[in-house]
């Protein structure tokens, strides 16, 4: 699954000389268009429901990787709570088809018919101030983005403006994951609590838990994933990618060049956000459900260790290391049951220690120059030997 | 393909369990035991209408419990009893004379794990049945798979109600059942008018303190002096001590619950609430509780549940030895434990009054299914789904097991939706 | 709300208030103390802080049952031996990973974090595997069990006392230790600036082996003392990750007085907070008033000018 086939890239590696700074080089073109055939070609063809399926939701996981490639790999910021904003989104997609699935034919065995099971639980009479936007599909489609962006700026501005350092930053985000997660743990009568918001059944009428449903949004999902690695590239190749990178290695002099750091580190958070919301959103609409257990400090960690496997600075490997990181946990703990967080713990040491660029990195030290050895006179632009900012040592 | 690999794994390690399980049966003349009635020959196109994993020798259930992760403490005794109970059953012949294989997933205390592996062992593996989840809010992830699926889901749980599902059987009990009763004793024997609440914030706490609330103000007369919720893990509970030291309530009720227990008991102790002294009930602690508590911490305390291992009656006798033989003598057995000792059992009876392994016939012959033989004295299926149960309250004794000190009369109806509690 | 009680109740309440945030200001002082030397000395952020204070902890559990099945007479005493070996087997622990990872990692903090949380998911799993997986009751001698009876209505913890002994004991040794002797300074000099303490000829690396050993060993003495309190099992480490972080980072990383103001400002705000609100709000709010401030002084309440 991880082995694509490479020989295009060889007759493609000429054009590279003829424009310095295109907005993809042709490698990349073929590794999107790799990555775009395996998501949304190979798998389907090759996988039943279930495991397509379970593939889509993976593929929630590696917006959040994408966003963490931008703003940890890229900008330098490593943020311990990007599961805040994949729950925030999910947790507002939830919202939306919760309203939905209790409407008041379907509750009405309950004291106040009308507003999720849960509150009526909780003795709360009416629906909340803040659940009444999420009844309709358009306004919940926005604020699926709009709120965890917005948590994300308020965050980032108070601390970027501060000029709250990188591993401050991270350990901060990581408390805000625990705090949130007491928060809606605590609030089970507005959230659902620890079970989260679950019995989720149509989105605006259309029955998401039959599998043809699945099957439509596994690809929904998958041009969205696309969509946002597009976009990613966009950012990446643009000047603001080169000032993030500048930035990350040497922020004074960026500073001192009259950029406003904090602006560009605000931008590339919140962009992360958004992908991380756009995952969780997905997550819900796939998986049926969203829970509390998905904004705490665990998952956000797992969800960096999905980035540093495929690569930090690679956002084509950002998807593969979060398929990969996800496939083993699956196999692993089907067969091995009580060893798999050995193994875990061992790929996180391992790529720590040896492979600092994950897949991305072993890819293009090992595999590429193999690949190119013949071509080598052709095409020395299309050396491997830039990838794009290495981590300064 | 990972398919494939990931099948071939579980049968590896699903036959060298059986291996494991039969090795108790070694030298029996297996064959010859399994009696040859008259469903033993029903062949299995009749029994099976619905494409499940039935072969003429085997069928197959799943175990979907966290081996790992934080709930992997609670859940490894449930485990424990559903194997023994199926190694029991298989001993006895099977079910309509097929031996029972079990396949075995990890939820890994993850929630969408239980929902993605449940429709495995649906999906993939067509289990006949699950022995399964947890915690409340593994299995509310998991329901709507099973919903979707038309699986069947044994869940052992005591739990906080509110829930009935065509296609689960709750074989715990439901949080009028366990609470009730007991408070009513505590007013009764103790002359108990105050309460202090304290539990862990979740669902399961925040539900049955609700329901004693309404219990006290309404039925007892008594008062509430204070309710308090921590945060899952939470072990400082210092604070809270004073407070139960300012309000001096007649009874401390409590639901804290894993590393939270610990912390709570060891602290009560240290600020020298003496249990024998002030009347401790709690629902959240079983024999599996107590060892990581220390039976001198808790020793003194009521707890309320419908099973313990001390209970004396010739079936938990049974029960406890074989336990104890398969999984070693250390082990100790709580109440959940037991509870997910019932469900390859009442799932066995269904079916054979069913005559069918289908769902749909399984669940339409469940109601009315009586166990005679559970460990707990006597047990029977209510339409909804929950079990009729007496409710015990038992003392904490400084050898971690429990001195049983009241048992309801009556078997207690189930009541997940109780009027009045809400 | 005070309206119901006498002034003599009132009083002895906020007596055994005050003490109760004594005990969780020394706890955590005592959980603070070992990340402070490792996050704030060497900057090295480690996420297993948690997994080494529950070797300590499971340590002490070995030495109770040892002593109960072998040495019952001098059971009374066994906490003492069972902290100082917790000391050693964390501290050797912590000197084998600091060889074996950290080191590896010192220009790159962000990836000590990773490493060293794949190095807590494999601590839980080997200690689920050797001790399985339910929590482990560490028995006590009964002399720390128990209160001391002040007046009628205030009585102290024992094994509170013990904690804020134990705590006070630490924290000066390891502020003699840091301050005033010889090992210190050499830390402090590789801390300001390595290249030159390496030129003026300290053996760096041997300093850093011994500053993590250093504090992954009082990791292990919290651990220890914490089996009085708290539980002990795989993943009861995880518990405590978020609160030490935050205290040592609130402290203003470099400084063993901040870290002290910290736990202290926070402990006693938690605990004033638990006694009028429930306590998951009063946890919450803790932790947003910490953020909060930590948005508006970004460096800690205390900081240390370093060259980098």
């Amino acid at each position: 699954m991880t082995n694509p086939k490479t020989s295009p890239m060889q007759s493609l590696s000429k054009a590279v000389t003829v424009n310095d700074n295109p907005f993809m080089k042709p490698i990349e073109w073929v590794s999107l268009l790799l990555l775009a055939g395996v998501i949304l070609v190979v798998l389907p063809l090759m996988l039943d429901g279930f495991r397509l399926n379970l593939v889509g939701k993976y593929l929630t996981y590696a917006f959040v990787a994408l966003g963490l490639v931008i703003c940890w790999g890229y900008a330098g910021i490593l943020s311990l709570g990007q599961g805040v904003f994949f729950g925030l989104g999910g947790y507002c997609m939830a919202m939306y088809l919760k309203l939905e699935a209790s409407s008041v034919e379907n509750t009405k065995i309950q004291s106040t018919p009308g507003i999720p099971d849960f509150m009526d639980w909780n003795q709360i009479t009416a629906l909340p101030w803040f659940w009444q936007p999420f009844h309709s599909l358009p306004l919940t489609l926005l604020l699926v983005v709009a709120v965890p962006v917005a948590f994300a700026f308020i965050i980032s501005v108070a601390m970027f403006k501060r000029r709250v350092g990188g591993t401050y930053f991270a350990i901060i985000t990581q408390a805000i994951a625990a705090i949130l997660t007491i928060l809606i743990v605590g609030q089970q009568g507005y959230t659902g609590g620890i079970n989260g918001i679950t019995d989720l059944r149509t989105l605006h009428g259309w029955d998401i838990r039959q599998d043809s449903a699945k099957f439509i949004l596994y690809f929904v999902n998958g041009g969205l994933l696309i969509g946002c690695i597009l976009m990613a590239q966009y950012v990446k190749k643009s000047k603001l990618g080169r000032i993030l990178v500048a930035m990350r290695e040497k922020e004074d002099r960026v500073r001192f060049s009259g950029y406003s750091v904090a602006g560009f580190k605000v931008f590339a958070f919140c962009l992360a956000a958004a992908f991380a919301a756009i995952g969780g959103a997905m997550f819900t609409l796939q998986v049926g459900f969203m829970s509390p257990s998905f904004v705490g400090i665990v998952p956000s960690v797992e969800m960096v260790i999905y980035t540093a496997v495929g690569g930090r600075l690679s956002l084509f490997g950002a998807v593969w290391g979060t398929l990969l990181v996800n496939w083993a946990k699956t196999s692993f703990s089907e067969s091995f049951p009580d060893m798999w967080l050995f193994g875990l713990g061992a790929l996180f040491i391992a790529v720590v220690l040896i492979f600092p660029n994950g897949l991305a990195g072993i890819w293009r030290e090992h595999i590429e120059p193999r690949l190119f050895r013949k071509a080598k006179g052709l095409a020395p632009a299309a050396s491997p030997a830039l990838p794009h900012g290495t981590p300064a040592e | 393909m990972a398919d494939d690999k990931g099948k071939d794994r579980e049968k590896g390690l699903d036959s060298a369990l059986r291996r494991k399980l039969l090795m108790g049966l070694a030298g029996l003349p297996a064959l010859a035991m399994m009696p040859r009635g008259a469903f033993a020959a029903a062949p299995t196109s009749a029994v099976n209408t619905t494409g499940l994993a039935v072969t003429d020798t085997e069928v197959t259930v799943g175990i979907l419990h966290s081996a790992t992760g934080t709930m992997a403490i609670s859940e490894t005794g449930s485990i424990q009893a559903e194997k023994l109970a199926i190694a029991q059953i298989n001993e006895m012949g099977g079910v309509l004379g097929r031996k029972i294989k079990i396949i075995q997933e990890d939820g890994a205390s993850d929630w969408p794990t239980f929902a993605e592996k449940a429709k495995k062992l649906l999906v993939n593996d067509h289990c006949a049945a699950v022995m399964g989840c947890w915690t409340s809010a593994s299995r509310k992830a998991a329901l709507p798979v099973f919903e979707q699926y038309n699986g069947l889901l044994y869940y052992p749980t005591f739990y906080e109600g509110l829930e009935q599902s065509k296609n689960v059987i709750y074989t715990g009990q439901e949080a009028t059942q366990q609470i009730l009763a007991s408070l009513d004793w505590v007013a009764k024997e103790k002359g108990a008018k105050s309460f202090f609440m304290v539990g862990s914030d979740y669902i399961w706490p925040r539900t049955s303190n609700k329901i004693a609330r309404k219990h006290i103000e309404n039925v007892l007369k008594g008062t509430v002096a204070g309710e308090e919720y921590f945060p899952l893990g939470h072990t400082q509970f210092n604070s809270v001590i004073n407070k139960i030291k300012l309000k001096k309530p007649d009874v401390i009720f409590a639901d804290v619950v894993g590393g939270s227990n610990v912390a709570f008991y060891k602290q009560l102790k240290a600020a020298g609430i003496d249990l024998s002294k002030q009347t401790l009930l709690t629902i959240s602690v079983t024999e599996d509780e107590i060892d990581g508590i220390g039976g001198d911490n808790i020793a003194g305390a009521y707890s309320c549940m419908k099973y313990f291992q001390s209970l004396k009656n010739p079936n938990n006798e049974k029960f406890v030895a074989a336990f104890k033989k398969m999984w070693g003598d250390k082990t100790v057995i709580g109440d959940v434990t037991q509870a997910a000792y019932l469900g390859p059992f009442l799932w066995k009876m269904a079916v054979e009054k069913a005559g069918s392994f289908d769902v749909d016939k399984v669940v339409e012959a469940s109601p009315g299914i009586e166990f005679k033989e559970a460990p707990e004295g006597y047990v029977k299926i209510h339409p909804n789904h929950h079990l009729w149960s007496k409710t015990r309250v038992a003392k904490a004794l400084p050898n971690g097991q429990f001195e049983v000190v009241y048992e309801s009369p009556e078997l207690i109806e189930p009541n997940p939706f109780p009027k009045g509690y809400q | 709300m005070f309206g119901d009680y006498s002034l003599a109740d009132l009083s002895s309440i906020f007596v055994m208030q005050g003490f109760a945030g004594l005990i969780l200001f020394s706890v955590y002082v005592l959980m603070a103390l070992g990340l402070a030397i490792i996050f704030g000395q060497m900057g090295v952020i480690n996420m297993a802080h948690g997994e080494f204070m529950i070797l300590g902890a499971y340590v002490t559990y070995l030495c109770s049952t040892f002593f109960q099945t072998y040495l019952p007479s001098l059971f009374g005493g066994y906490f003492f031996v069972a902290m100082a070996l917790a000391f050693l087997a964390s501290g050797a622990m912590g000197m084998l990973v600091e060889w074996a990872l950290i080191r590896h990692l010192y220009k790159r903090p962000l990836d000590t974090l990773l490493a060293t949380w794949g190095l807590s998911l494999i601590l839980q799993q080997a200690y689920r595997t050797i001790f399985g997986p339910r929590e482990v009751g560490v028995e006590l001698p009964s002399w720390m069990m128990g209160s001391i009876p002040v007046t009628d209505s205030i009585e102290v913890q024992i094994n509170g006392l013990f904690v804020i002994a134990v705590t006070t004991v630490i924290t000066l040794g390891v502020a003699v230790l840091i301050y005033r002797s010889r090992f210190g300074a050499q830390i402090r000099a590789v801390m300001s600036n390595r290249s030159m303490a390496g030129a003026v000829g300290i053996d760096t690396e041997k300093v850093d082996r011994t500053t993590f050993g250093l504090g992954c060993g009082i990791a292990g003495i919290a651990g220890s003392a914490f089996t009085m309190i708290g539980s002990t099992g795989p993943t009861s480490g995880q518990l405590y990750i978020v609160d030490t972080f935050l205290i040592v980072v609130f402290g203003g990383a470099a400084s063993l007085l901040g870290t002290i103001a910290s736990a202290f400002s926070i402990s006693q705000t938690q605990s004033t907070l638990e006694f009028f609100l429930s306590g998951s709000m009063a946890k919450v709010l803790t932790l947003l008033a910490v953020v909060a401030i930590l948005m508006l002084r970004p460096q800690g309440l205390f900081t240390l000018k370093v060259r980098r």
